[in-house]
């Protein structure tokens, strides 16, 4: 029963993101094209004469219609090939998944420590709501996303790296100096730890502290509101009444009955967050100097190199469609009223 | 809650670790260069090849002959165009009519795969630099290096070029970056109908024989060479290792030199070298980069830039200390005239216009019809924005004091070739430098009637042609000088563009490391570099 | 507004420090955004190249840039721009989002498939990216910035508008203004939109911030307004270049600025809420 429920669920949310995505894909193919400048110019290299410029855009199949050309596109993606940066002259795909390791490294440390703070602030605001400290939790998370990421970042770095030299030079995953940890995940911190590496790991966490920090400071704010909110809406509810009045102790009664239950909304939240840091890390990942796909996709938009910007626009929606479907599975687990509705 | 406080405590443990003592040895003999943009490829004749690579070209393949030194003024060292010295080929014999030379190669030069180095393998390479087109065929032709019979093996290590004409700059043009060595017998394994010259692959691996192997390339993030030990082409570079690490921010780059965790670096901001040379921490030298200027150009083909009036009148308001100072920071030479400061027939007397009469700048653009001014876009590469947009804001302010009021649009520097070659651009903030330092040389891509992409302008004009032409073939030294000061007389009265700065190449380096040498290419030479 | 309602509204900013704050920071940003040129000391584009990179001193209060412009002028006049874009895109975003998702919840069919999906094709999208992409295809202007921004905005007020509506098409009031002859347009129109709006203008309000940081993001990258046009965004984009060596005030002030007026809006939009609903305190 569960797993046919389960998979009727999941076929359901598939077929309701096919149509987002096709959306993405033309989108994406029209605005890449309206881009300025000329890839061929470009990919001609200088003092290249006009009719070296028109060999390469016939190469590249440039002068052909934009339908034609929209055509290709899909019959390339539909191979999984995503085309060629013009400015690296490397395969996108090659290039977008070496780089995606390094982007879900930083946004998974910002999110763990952005959990690691928000929801236990959360919390206690909501168990002493109207007090200083929930005023207090309120207004640290609020200024955390009223600051533009890319200024926090040139703050930190500015007051860790240059004034008090704690932090180490923010040029990307790992000092040059030290061998990246024999490749099992990509996970720089993950892989040290299969090696039993202790000092790698330790210089891959310090080169994250100041990135991860950044980004957790943005997203600190909807989570421990949505904490605060969910708890207090749970705590005011019937069945936590009953079971305080049952005599239960104070911690069970927060933590087995009112936190389980109050996880719901806030793991939706996690879910859009996360997603929204992936597409989000394109500043941090400037101002850190991070090797990530964020910071790719931005060099090559800027260059109006379109064939990188489309290929990551399309993994960032697939991940957002895969990542709402794995919530979803998520909640049918936890939940078991929604299992039953699907 | 027990575990929670394990992890913890590991984490900060983690955090305050010092890094180990490998890591300290490791900085000793490594040479740790931070750069904004690395090489997007490591074949300079592939198409897009942007200028890093031509640092990758330069130490990982040799080249048949290359430049001496010499030594200014002020102590600091660069290659002296006038002199050729052996690389590859140890010696060299013009043929008795001067229309050939012939090299005769080492004998014990090796690729880095181990096998030999031979003429074959010059042909090879020198077919595939006139054949492949774009930049690398362009650059040869200006030495007159067009056609792949102009190179002859003549036997295993002995090298034919035959000269199509007399032009001086053929010599020069066998010692640049473009005229590289290439291991034919590997590449060739490579090649395919399609690919003849085996680029697909070549741009992505090492077939060179220079100095330095490829030890790593990360492209985007950096680029490792590793001392090659069996090099003989000349003598053994004292760095066993080299680091080129691509980090976008310049003020992180500098917070890495000042704290030591890079040994050089030479894209900074010109502000940033301004501070370094007073803080006095760092080396700093700083050579003004040769047969280059900075300039505002303007579209002299269409209104209202056609008019020579309006033109002239930009020129007696354009603020030149004023963009000079707040712009480059000092870091270079102010240059109102075309010709550069270290190159043949530097004269800024040519200047005929007196800086900042506002007055005659209103009266010129009254004469031009333009009493009340007007509007135009002003262009400039986004990839120069640091020195490029503060220029442009000082400009825009002092030509809204005659009436002409501006929208600068930063164009992404990607885009700005196509746009040089479209011809569109009504006023403009461009750049020009060439390799090979010959005044004639510059006014053949800027000025001349052939209207090559450089001359954004669109400026035609035979009587400047026939002083260019002349100057380029002229073999009296004394005519020579006159060719060359009329060209400027010229370009000043007529003035197509203006130009205004000719910019320091600025290098900053620890104070521990020695040999460096500014060379035409602007790229690092590894083989000179050493660490103390 | 009635005397109760002013009377509530009262009680909620005065019980509430914080939304009392926000609200006096909104009045002195739209006092700013009003008459900031005349309230600037010197003119924000003039260069003057005696006093570059100064730091903050008794004549210049925020410092000198790299050019001698007077930054406390710099940042002052910039308020204009950013409020002006945050409203404008926050505004057309509302408008046509609101519209669109109300006639969806009304009509169903088609028509709400089609705004649906053209919803989630936008959700989709890694919005920050979407808005790089739209800006860099249609040209750097603020039209541009301000479209990209209300593109980005639009699925939270469909989404909202679809919902509200979509309950509200069966309450008691429409049912009643239906039997009344009045068409679904009309109904649609003077019932059930309006009852929609309440709660997206929290929603709005919130939105406010958050089109401020993405267009101050987009100038950060080089995709907004032209220089020499001052805006929060540049303004820190061009100290970033400084911070590291020791100019601190260029990217500071701004940046202050920037987080003062979104702070201000988030605040707002929380007292918003607990004016209009104080069911939906958090």
């Amino acid at each position: 029963m569960r797993g046919r429920s389960l998979g009727r669920l999941l076929w359901r949310r598939l077929a309701a993101a096919a149509p987002g995505l096709i959306g993405v894909v033309v989108v994406t193919f029209c605005l890449m094209r309206a881009l300025p400048g000329d890839p061929a110019a470009y990919f001609a290299g200088n003092a290249a004469t006009k009719e070296a410029i028109e060999q390469v855009r016939v190469k590249l199949g440039l002068d052909r219609s934009l339908p034609e050309q929209f055509l290709a596109y899909v019959r390339d993606l539909a191979r999984g090939d995503l085309g060629q940066s013009v400015t690296t002259g490397q395969p996108v795909r090659a290039e977008l998944f070496a780089r995606l390791p390094a982007s879900l490294e930083l946004t998974l440390t910002a999110l763990l420590l952005a959990v690691a703070v928000a929801l236990p602030a959360g919390v206690l605001a909501a168990t002493r709501p109207g007090s200083w400290m929930d005023q207090a939790v309120r207004v640290v998370t609020t200024a955390g996303v009223s600051l533009p990421t890319f200024f926090t970042g040139l703050v930190l770095v500015y007051v860790f790296y240059y004034l008090l030299g704690w932090a180490p030079s923010p040029t990307g995953r790992l000092d040059s100096l030290f061998p990246a940890p024999p490749r099992v995940t990509s996970f720089y911190l993950v892989d040290a730890l299969i090696a039993r590496d202790a000092s790698t790991f330790g210089a891959c966490l310090r080169q994250l502290a100041l990135p991860a920090v950044t980004m957790a400071l943005f997203v600190m704010a909807p989570l421990a509101r949505m904490t605060r909110a969910s708890m207090l809406g749970v705590l005011g509810s019937d069945f936590i009444r009953t079971a305080r009045a049952s005599g239960l102790s104070r911690r069970t009664v927060l933590w087995t009955y009112g936190f389980r239950n109050a996880m719901l909304p806030v793991v939706t939240t996690l879910g859009m967050i996360f997603s929204f840091m992936l597409g989000a890390n394109v500043l941090v990942e400037k101002v850190f100097a991070w090797p990530g796909i964020g910071s790719f996709a931005l060099e090559a938009l800027l260059a109006s190199d379109y064939a990188p910007v489309q290929g990551f626009i399309l993994v960032m929606a697939t991940l957002y469609v895969l990542l709402n479907l794995a919530i979803d599975v998520l909640y049918g687990l936890i939940d078991p009223r929604i299992r039953i509705e699907a | 809650m027990r575990w929670t406080h394990t992890i913890l405590s590991a984490l900060v443990v983690a955090l305050l670790a010092a890094p180990p003592a490998a890591l300290a040895q490791g900085r000793a003999d490594t040479l740790v260069v931070v750069t904004e943009v690395g090489p997007n490829m490591l074949d300079i004749h592939a198409p897009g090849a942007n200028r890093p690579s031509y640092q990758a070209s330069w130490n990982v393949y040799d080249r048949l002959i290359t430049f001496g030194a010499k030594t200014l003024k002020d102590g600091s060292k660069m290659y002296d165009y006038a002199s050729l010295k052996p690389e590859l080929a140890e010696s060299w014999q013009m043929g008795l009519d001067g229309m050939s030379v012939t090299f005769k190669l080492r004998r014990d030069a090796k690729f880095h795969d181990g096998s030999p180095v031979t003429a074959h393998d010059a042909k090879w390479s020198f077919d595939r630099a006139v054949s492949v087109g774009g930049f690398p065929t362009f650059q040869m032709k200006a030495g007159s290096l067009e056609k792949p019979e102009q190179f002859e093996a003549v036997d295993d290590y002995t090298f034919r070029v035959k000269f199509i004409r007399k032009d001086k700059l053929s010599m020069p043009d066998l010692g640049v970056p473009v005229a590289v060595i290439i291991n034919s017998k590997l590449a060739k394994q490579h090649a395919t109908a399609q690919d003849p010259w085996a680029v697909e692959w070549v741009k992505q691996n090492d077939a060179g024989g220079g100095a330095y192997r490829i030890e790593a390339w990360r492209p985007g993030q950096e680029t490792i060479y590793a001392r090659f030990d069996d090099w003989k082409s000349g003598p053994l570079p004292k760095i066993r290792r080299v680091i080129v690490r691509e980090i976008p921010s310049a003020g992180t780059r500098r917070a890495m030199l000042e704290k030591a965790d890079a040994d050089i670096s030479f894209d900074l901001p010109p502000k940033d070298f301004a501070e370094i040379v007073k803080e006095d921490k760092l080396k700093v030298t700083g050579i003004p980069i040769e047969n280059s200027h900075r300039y505002l150009g303007m579209n002299v083909v269409k209104p209202p830039f056609n008019n020579l009036k309006v033109r002239q009148a930009v020129a007696h308001v354009l603020p030149y200390e004023q963009v000079f100072a707040s712009a480059f920071f000092g870091r270079g030479i102010l240059l109102p005239t075309p010709v550069a400061s270290n190159t043949f027939g530097y004269d800024p007397k040519l200047y005929p216009y007196r800086m900042g009469d506002l007055a005659k700048a209103k009266q010129l653009m009254a004469e031009a019809g333009y009493p009340n001014g007007f509007e135009t876009p002003f262009y400039l590469d986004a990839g120069r924005a640091t020195t490029d947009e503060p220029a442009a804001v000082l400009i825009q302010e002092a030509l809204a004091q005659i009436g002409i009021k501006t929208t600068i649009e930063k164009v992404p520097a990607a885009n700005w070739r196509a746009n040089q070659g479209k011809k569109e651009m009504p006023l403009f903030v461009d750049q020009f430098g060439g390799w090979l330092n010959y005044p004639e040389y510059f006014f053949f891509w800027n000025y001349h009637g052939q209207n090559a992409t450089f001359n954004v302008s669109s400026y035609v004009n035979p009587e400047m042609d026939k002083w260019i032409d002349a100057a380029r073939f002229e073999a009296d030294p004394k005519k020579y000088a006159e060719d060359v000061r009329e060209m400027q007389k010229v370009a000043m009265r007529d003035v197509p563009r203006l130009p205004f700065v000719q910019v320091y190449l600025d290098v900053a380096m620890q104070r521990n490391i020695t040999g460096y040498q500014y060379w035409f290419h602007i790229q690092l030479d590894f083989r000179q570099l050493a660490k103390s | 507004m009635t005397a109760a309602a002013l009377r509530h509204a009262r009680y909620v900013v005065t019980e509430n420090p914080l939304t009392l704050v926000a609200f006096s920071l909104l009045l002195v940003l739209l006092l700013l955004a009003a008459l900031g040129p005349l309230l600037a000391p010197f003119d924000p584009l003039k260069s003057d190249s005696a006093n570059t990179l100064k730091p903050p001193s008794t004549r210049h209060w925020f410092g000198t840039d790299q050019l001698g412009r007077d930054m406390l002028s710099r940042v002052i006049v910039a308020t204009r721009l950013d409020v002006a874009i945050a409203f404008s895109a926050v505004s057309l975003s509302f408008v046509m989002g609101s519209l669109a998702g109300a006639c969806a919840g009304v009509f169903g069919g088609w028509t709400e498939r089609i705004v649906s999906r053209l919803s989630d094709t936008i959700m989709a999208f890694p919005l920050f990216v979407l808005a790089m992409g739209i800006v860099a295809a249609l040209g750097n202007s603020v039209c541009n910035v301000i479209l990209a921004t209300a593109v980005i905005n639009l699925p939270f007020y469909v989404r909202m508008a679809r919902a509200e509506a979509n309950v509200r098409r069966e309450a008691g009031f429409v049912e009643a203004a239906r039997l009344s002859g009045n068409g679904t347009m009309r109904v649609l129109a003077v019932h059930i939109y309006p009852n929609c709006l309440p709660p997206m203008m929290v929603q709005a309000s919130l939105n406010l911030g958050w089109a401020m940081l993405n267009a101050a993001g987009l100038a950060f990258i080089g995709l907004g307004v032209r220089p020499p046009t001052p805006e929060w965004g540049i303004l820190v984009a061009e100290g970033a270049s400084f911070i590291l060596s020791g100019e601190w005030w260029i990217a500071l002030f701004p940046g202050l600025a920037l987080m003062l007026a979104v702070f201000c809006f988030n605040l707002m939009g929380d007292g918003l809420r607990d004016m209009i609903d104080p069911r939906w305190r958090t």
